[in-house]
């Protein structure tokens, strides 16, 4: 029987919204932090972005034809292309190629298909791929490439990032902060680390498109930024030897990338705007605890998978009101 | 119920890691290697087969609303004896197991057999149920410590089949185990439907 | 045959024969078995000795000295040998290391580690001689052994920094528990209380260790830090660390919010 009825994935069709342009939205507005990365990285960011990208359509589309044998083919929504640049966002600018495609068969296998595809998956797909890489290839995926080196994709020179000197700093290496840039050259550009964290201007411009757009709300980011630069600014006062500056910590690592564009996936975060303050302020919060006193140098990617594991207890707790029902008092 | 059958029965019908989701602790923490899993099986299918027997023989003296005390302190006698004999005997097998042979004396496949099984059947057919279920534990451990440790060592029985740095650490370790068990369920689950 | 009534007194009179009948098998097993466990024991830690120590043939024990709970001093004719345990990535970092007459590293060996395989777990061959992180032949009497990201001058494990850290603070607990105990022949003090008192005194220490006149007033007073901890140019953060990190030891050196930070990182 031919199926009459077509059930679609959140956010339903109401006015000309739709996944795909919601998805194409988002893309665009990764364009400029994307620009700057081929800038600053050259051809290794454009190869990692390449290979990526294209694995993850490849993985989306052989998994729906083939294992759950689905008869409508998914990857012109945007979704695959989305988690594959975010990935690709992710890495550093050298990773061998190999890892790439594993980090996109994790991300669209394991993270998204798995679970039944678009609007079904717990975790934020491309942040499972990163965090999965992260844990398996520790070595290749700490190695970060200066920034500036055009021509080359492998063979680069790399270097410690802020992050890591922030860390030695916390372990008792006292000039490690004197070596850090100054914010401002942070926030431009000059904040070596994976592909799409190079700029935080960049990225911000993506912020203003996404919220004229109205693609997404302000409150998550506003909430996880706003929570990182209070709570790193009184550490920071309680000790400046020791503690980078709240700037410091706003524009380096993953901070605004994920702020901006993983933590703000639809499909796992609160839907209601309290659940996404409380979402953000919890991300923020686990950013900087893991960044001071955790293992790994950057917290980002692990905070935001944590609350990305809460955010079903959050919908449950910050359900707005049924029209017409009775507030309590 | 034939002997044949009962002992089928624990590894395919009843497997206790893939159909029973029984002694989850062992399995997901000793099988970092096909070697270290397949140890643990047969450890606990040692202790499985004796404590079937025990029990078996003396169900009728024990009086039901002891019967569980009883049962414990019968496996936790067995499963120290087999401790200190590995301890003497096989000290570097010792080495890698120590944490988790304490651990056998709550999997729960072992009070679970004993209840379900041996506490009605006779001690023949129980043993052969603790071969059946041993087995099926040691299968399932064995595959699954092969499975994560070829995709994150590249090794399988500690031969090398392609370079270590190829391989991916996240499979050594805890969620490595949770997703290759996730994974090795579901693969069972669809064989056995078809 | 029927089953037995669950009858207050045969509930008690099974539960005790099982017990007792429990009981007596194990003592029996146990009674086998001690024999060869002990011996295995012996074995694995005369081979470690004998590696550590570069020996060529078997080491003989002439006496141990537990100094704490995971700190053992073991005196054998082929040299001396410690074995010392920190917090590591995953758990306890069990090390032997063996050092020579002038208190120079000979040999080192993890007894016990819980660290992640492929990273932290590497400790048993990247410190050893010829690897990147070689640590034999040095002296942690001239400067304590640190990481190269904190100050020293030894290279970390590739991605398993706090590995590295827990594997060069046992060593560097085991060099103290070894000072300790040298200077207990010239002293005839207990390891104990040389090892706790009267680090930075003038004729108490050893050679080398703490030069007279360089440690500071006030950063190394008698009692307050052990040997090793304080070195020559007085005290900078990383070996403060080590100062800190030890148990007993109060916080003496640098700002107390350094001493106190380094140990919280340390123990996550």
């Amino acid at each position: 029987m031919a199926n009459k009825l077509i059930v679609s994935l959140s956010p339903h069709v109401h006015g000309n919204d739709s996944v795909q342009k919601n998805m194409y939205g988002v893309i665009i507005a990764l364009v400029p932090a994307l620009l700057v990365s081929f800038y600053m990285f050259g051809l290794g960011a454009v190869i990692v972005t390449l290979t990526s990208v294209i694995a993850c359509l490849f993985f989306e589309w052989a998994i729906t034809k083939f294992i759950l044998k689905r008869e409508r083919t998914t990857i012109m929504d945007g979704s695959a292309a989305l988690t594959g640049l975010l990935l690709a966002f992710n890495l550093p600018s050298n990773l061998p190629l190999w890892i790439i495609i594993i980090g996109a068969l994790v991300a669209i296998g394991i993270g998204k298909m798995t679970f039944g595809g678009l609007g079904c998956n717990p975790f934020n797909p491309a942040l499972v791929g990163r965090i999965f890489l992260l844990i398996s290839f520790p070595v290749q995926m700490t190695s970060w490439p200066v920034a500036g080196q055009l021509g080359s994709y492998t063979d680069v020179e790399t270097a410690a990032t802020p992050l890591a000197l922030m860390k030695q700093a916390v372990h008792g290496n006292a000039d490690a902060l004197g070596q850090l840039p100054d914010a401002f050259s942070l926030f431009l550009g000059n904040n070596p680390g994976c592909i799409g964290e190079i700029s935080s201007l960049a990225l911000l411009l993506g912020l203003a498109y996404m919220l004229v757009k109205k693609i997404i709300t302000w409150h998550i980011p506003v909430s996880i930024l706003a929570t990182v630069f209070v709570f790193s600014g009184l550490m920071h006062l309680a000790n400046p030897a020791v503690y980078a500056s709240p700037f410091t910590h706003l524009f380096t690592g993953g901070l605004m990338l994920g702020a901006i564009f993983m933590a703000t996936d639809y499909v796992t975060s609160p839907m209601t705007h309290k659940g996404m303050i409380i979402y953000g302020v919890a991300i923020g919060f686990l950013t900087v605890v893991i960044r001071l006193f955790g293992a790994y140098p950057e917290g980002m990617s692990f905070a935001i998978f944590i609350m990305n594991a809460f955010t079903p207890l959050i919908n449950t707790y910050c359900k707005p009101k049924r029209f017409g029902e009775v507030v309590k008092k | 119920m034939n002997n044949l059958k009962v002992l089928l029965n624990g590894i395919v019908k009843e497997n206790p890691t893939f159909v029973l989701l029984l002694g989850m602790c062992p399995t997901l923490g000793t099988t970092s290697s096909a070697i270290n899993g397949m140890s643990m099986g047969l450890a606990t299918m040692a202790v499985l087969i004796c404590s079937n027997f025990v029990i078996s023989c003396i169900k009728k003296l024990v009086p039901d609303m002891v019967r569980i005390p009883s049962y414990i302190v019968v496996i936790a006698s067995l499963v120290t004896i087999l401790q200190m004999v590995m301890q003497a005997y096989v000290p570097d097998l010792y080495a890698t197991l120590g944490l988790f042979i304490p651990l056998i004396v709550v999997n729960c496949i072992i009070l679970g057999r004993a209840e379900a099984f041996a506490a009605k059947n006779g001690p023949i057919p129980s043993i052969f149920d603790g071969i059946g279920i041993g087995l099926g534990f040691t299968i399932a451990l064995t595959l699954l410590g092969g499975v994560r440790e070829l995709l994150g060592t590249g090794k399988l029985f500690n031969v090398t089949l392609y370079s270590e740095d190829y391989g991916m650490l996240l499979f050594v370790l805890a969620p490595g185990a949770f997703i290759a068990l996730g994974y090795l369920i579901a693969i069972v689950n669809k064989l056995r439907k078809a | 045959m029927k089953k037995l009534e669950s009858s207050l007194a045969n509930m008690v009179i099974v539960l005790t024969v099982i017990s007792v009948v429990a009981g007596g098998i194990l003592a029996y097993v146990n009674q086998i078995t001690a024999g060869p466990i002990e011996k295995i024991k012996a074995e694995t830690l005369n081979n470690a000795l004998r590696s550590v120590l570069n020996a060529d043939e078997m080491p003989q024990v002439s006496s141990t000295n537990s100094i704490d709970e995971f700190t053992t001093v073991y005196v054998t004719n082929m040299g001396v040998a410690v074995q010392a345990a920190t917090d590591g990535f995953g758990g306890k970092l069990k090390v032997l290391v063996g050092f020579t007459e002038d208190g120079a590293i000979s040999g080192y060996s993890v007894l016990e580690h819980a660290e992640t395989p492929g990273l932290g777990a590497k400790a048993g061959e990247w410190f050893q001689k010829g690897a990147k992180g070689d640590i034999i032949g040095k002296k942690p009497a001239e400067k304590a052994l640190a990481v190269s990201k904190d100050g020293g001058e030894v290279d970390a494990i590739t991605a398993s920094t706090i590995t590295s850290r827990a594997f060069l603070q046992a060593v560097n607990q085991a060099y103290q528990a070894y000072s300790g105990t040298s200077m207990d022949a010239a002293s005839s003090a207990t390891p104990k209380a040389s090892a706790q008192a009267g680090c930075c005194q003038e004729g108490k220490c050893k050679e080398g260790q703490c030069q007279e006149g360089k440690c500071k007033e006030g950063q190394c007073k008698e009692g307050t830090c052990r040997n090793g901890a304080c070195k020559e140019g007085a005290c900078q953060q990383a070996s403060c660390k080590n100062a800190c990190q030890q148990a007993e030891a109060p916080i003496t050196c640098g700002s107390s919010e350094a001493c106190g930070r380094a140990k919280t990182t340390e123990n996550n």
